[in-house]
């Protein structure tokens, strides 16, 4: 047996699927398409059941890809197999259309009546137990973000059962579908809430475009403040006051040089061990990840989700459609732009839910070239902000000015359209805690998977270039398109070879290099534009394919000369 | 007066007479809560033909300026 998880989009389907399962999700994609879904198990009467969150649909009629996966994954279901289909009490009629769809194929089903407590708010009454009379199924009333009523729907899975409808055509199903909602339901009238009041104001040119100006200032700030909070106050103290003593120790005792101590320890700078310039394997390997990256990611995933689960993303995307079709864009694209101001890997991931090949190629470029990551960020601004802003603002602005104008330039060059934004904006909700928790905590495991590996791994690849003398070579190869044109000293080679692999470590080598601040900026930018990390690249892989893959690469790298070019012959001084 | 989502003042309700459209865009409304003889209040439009924002059974849906030019409504006066 298994338990599929049905519903309209933003019907808060997820929340009751985390409710259900345990903390063991798998994510994974439908074979052959690119659209994804997540299970998990529950136990039920003894048994461990797998509970499938099916992609949101709104109707068994698909018109998207997801919608095309969603019905297929029902079409699948075995003859023991039950379908939980979740319904948005406040928006029942619609919601209705698909139930009664369910209702005419032969599966079991149990409703979940969720939003029940928002439905009471907005002055909608539903006669449950008249409900579950007319659909002949189980009809449980359900506030996921609490908890409310999912105990009840759990206990009540087994009393599934096939709906008693008729097929329909669609003209039919709609006057019964009114039919049941004058029947069950009875509206009274109530007064604009606050909510309501704000829901129309973020959408309105006028109050939404400041508001989202200043949300996005407001978010940027707490990250920051967060961030930094969390390396002055712990990460920094914990690696300075209690790990650096050990590791002098350790030093002392590998006789403070030779092989075995540079891969562990690193050089020593004065005697000392310096975290971000050593790049020993327990010193820098450690530090850069945990105490400098780290507190940024923590900061930004935590304000992302709860900027997700409030709502106000579909808003953010609908104000900014009209910018975003310049680009060749959809206001969804901000989407997976924002999550690649995280890491650029969940971002090109987030890229599916954009519905065409074009606008996936010009996301995922724009993304790779102009979308610096957290991680990043974090070390761009540790090196270049304590020269000063403006020179953050020379490499943000230029990244900016790239996105925009090859987005630009894209739109003309690649062929096809874009098409049109067609969205349902969700309520405004406070998010419950425990799910966001949930998904902060998996954001965080993925990231640590992710970078600590790489970036030991780019400590020893590093200390190997050193030795064979590959370095050289590659200096040699490259040293005139990096002296000549962008002006850097030969020895930032070794930086950009870094930043194949982690462009934070990338970023944290030129430090040690004594460059002018000029030079700094060049490089960093350089390094922002030229080529995403592997693990990034890993994933632009798969989703673009290879022949995408190698115009976008092509696009990066003639980019990073030009701009690195541009850059140091304009800046005089 | 007959009038099209995209020219319809903010602020203004009507109800939906007739879809423009093919079949496919007709279901994707469908889905969404917009078919005909539905009351759908305009809510906002942004500037430089940018997507319009209506709501329909109290809640809001984003509609692209070209989709909005082909959505017909039947103004109400109040």
């Amino acid at each position: 047996m298994r338990i599929l998880l049905m519903g309209n989009p933003n019907v808060g389907k997820s929340v009751v699927f985390s409710r259900l399962t345990g903390a063991r999700v798998i994510a994974s994609n439908y074979p052959g398409t690119t659209v994804s879904f997540t299970s998990g198990y529950m136990h039920l009467n003894g048994k461990r059941v797998e509970v499938i969150d099916v992609p949101g649909t709104y109707t068994l009629d698909p018109t998207s890809k997801a919608e095309e996966v969603a019905v297929q994954m029902l079409e699948e279901a075995g003859p023991d197999d039950v379908v939980i289909i979740v319904v948005d009490a406040t928006r029942l009629e619609r919601n209705l259309n698909l139930t009664l769809q369910l209702l005419e194929r032969n599966i079991p089903v149990v409703v979940a009546l969720n939003m029940w407590d928002d439905a009471k708010h907005k002055g909608i009454s539903i006669d449950v137990q008249k409900l579950e009379e007319i659909l002949g199924v189980p009809v449980i009333p359900t506030v996921a973000v609490s908890g409310e009523g999912i105990s009840d729907l759990a206990a009540r899975i087994s009393e599934a059962r096939t709906g008693n409808m008729d097929p329909h055509d669609v003209e039919e199903r709609w006057s019964h579908i009114g039919n049941i909602v004058t029947q069950v339901q009875k509206i009274t009238h109530r007064h604009h809430t606050f909510r309501d009041v704000l829901e129309e104001l973020s959408v309105k040119p006028i109050s939404g475009l400041p508001m989202a100006a200043a949300i996005v200032w407001v978010a940027f700030k707490i990250i920051r403040f967060i961030g930094e909070g969390l390396i002055g106050y712990i990460f920094d103290p914990l690696f300075s006051k209690l790990y650096a003593p050990l590791m002098m120790r350790l030093s002392a005792l590998l006789g403070g040089a030779g092989f075995l101590h540079d891969i562990l320890i690193g050089k020593l700078i004065d005697g000392e061990i310096d975290f971000t310039q050593s790049f020993g394997l327990l010193s820098t390997g450690f530090y850069v990840p945990l105490a400098m990256v780290l507190p940024y990611v923590l900061a930004f995933y935590a304000i992302l989700g709860i900027m997700e689960d409030f709502g106000y993303l579909p808003r953010l995307a609908v104000l900014l459609d009209n910018v975003m079709h310049r680009v060749g864009l959809h206001g969804q694209a901000i989407v997976p732009t924002i999550l690649g101001l995280g890491c650029t890997v969940p971002g090109a991931l987030a890229s599916r839910i954009l519905e065409t090949r074009r606008e996936r190629f010009i996301v995922l470029t724009l993304l790779a070239i102009a979308v610096p990551c957290t991680a990043q960020t974090a070390m761009i601004v540790g090196l270049v902000g304590k020269h000063g802003g403006r020179y953050l603002l020379i490499v943000y602005g230029t990244l900016a000015v790239l996105w925009l104008g090859m987005g630009y330039i894209l739109n003309k060059v690649v062929k096809g359209e874009s098409p049109e934004i067609l969205l349902e904006i969700p309520s405004y909700h406070l998010p419950p805690v425990i799910p966001l928790a949930k998904k902060l905590w998996m954001r965080m495991a993925g990231f640590l998977k992710d970078a600590v590996p790489f970036m030991l791994l780019g400590i020893v690849l590093m200390n190997i270039f050193f030795t064979t003398g590959l370095v050289d070579l590659a200096a040699k190869v490259f040293g005139p398109v990096i002296t000549r044109m962008m002006g850097l000293p030969k020895t930032v080679i070794v930086a950009l070879m870094m930043g194949f692999l982690r462009k934070d470590v990338a970023v944290g080598m030129l430090a040690p290099l004594g460059l002018t601040v000029k030079q700094l900026v060049i490089a960093t930018t350089v390094l922002a534009i030229y080529f995403p990390c592997i693990a990034a690249f890993v994933v632009l892989l798969k989703e673009l394919g290879i022949k995408d893959m190698a115009k976008s690469a092509g696009i990066m790298l003639a980019l990073a000369i030009i701009v690195g070019s541009l850059l140091n012959l304009l800046w005089r001084g | 007066m007959r009038v099209s989502l995209a020219d319809m003042e903010p602020g203004q309700s009507g109800v939906l007479v007739e879809i423009l459209g093919g079949h496919g865009m007709i279901r994707r409304l469908d889905a969404l809560g917009l078919r005909l003889c539905k009351r759908i209040r305009k809510v906002s439009s942004m500037l430089m033909r940018g997507p319009v924002v209506v709501e329909v059974d109290g809640f809001q849906v984003a509609i692209g300026y070209g989709m909005a030019s082909r959505i017909i409504l039947e103004i109400m006066e109040e």
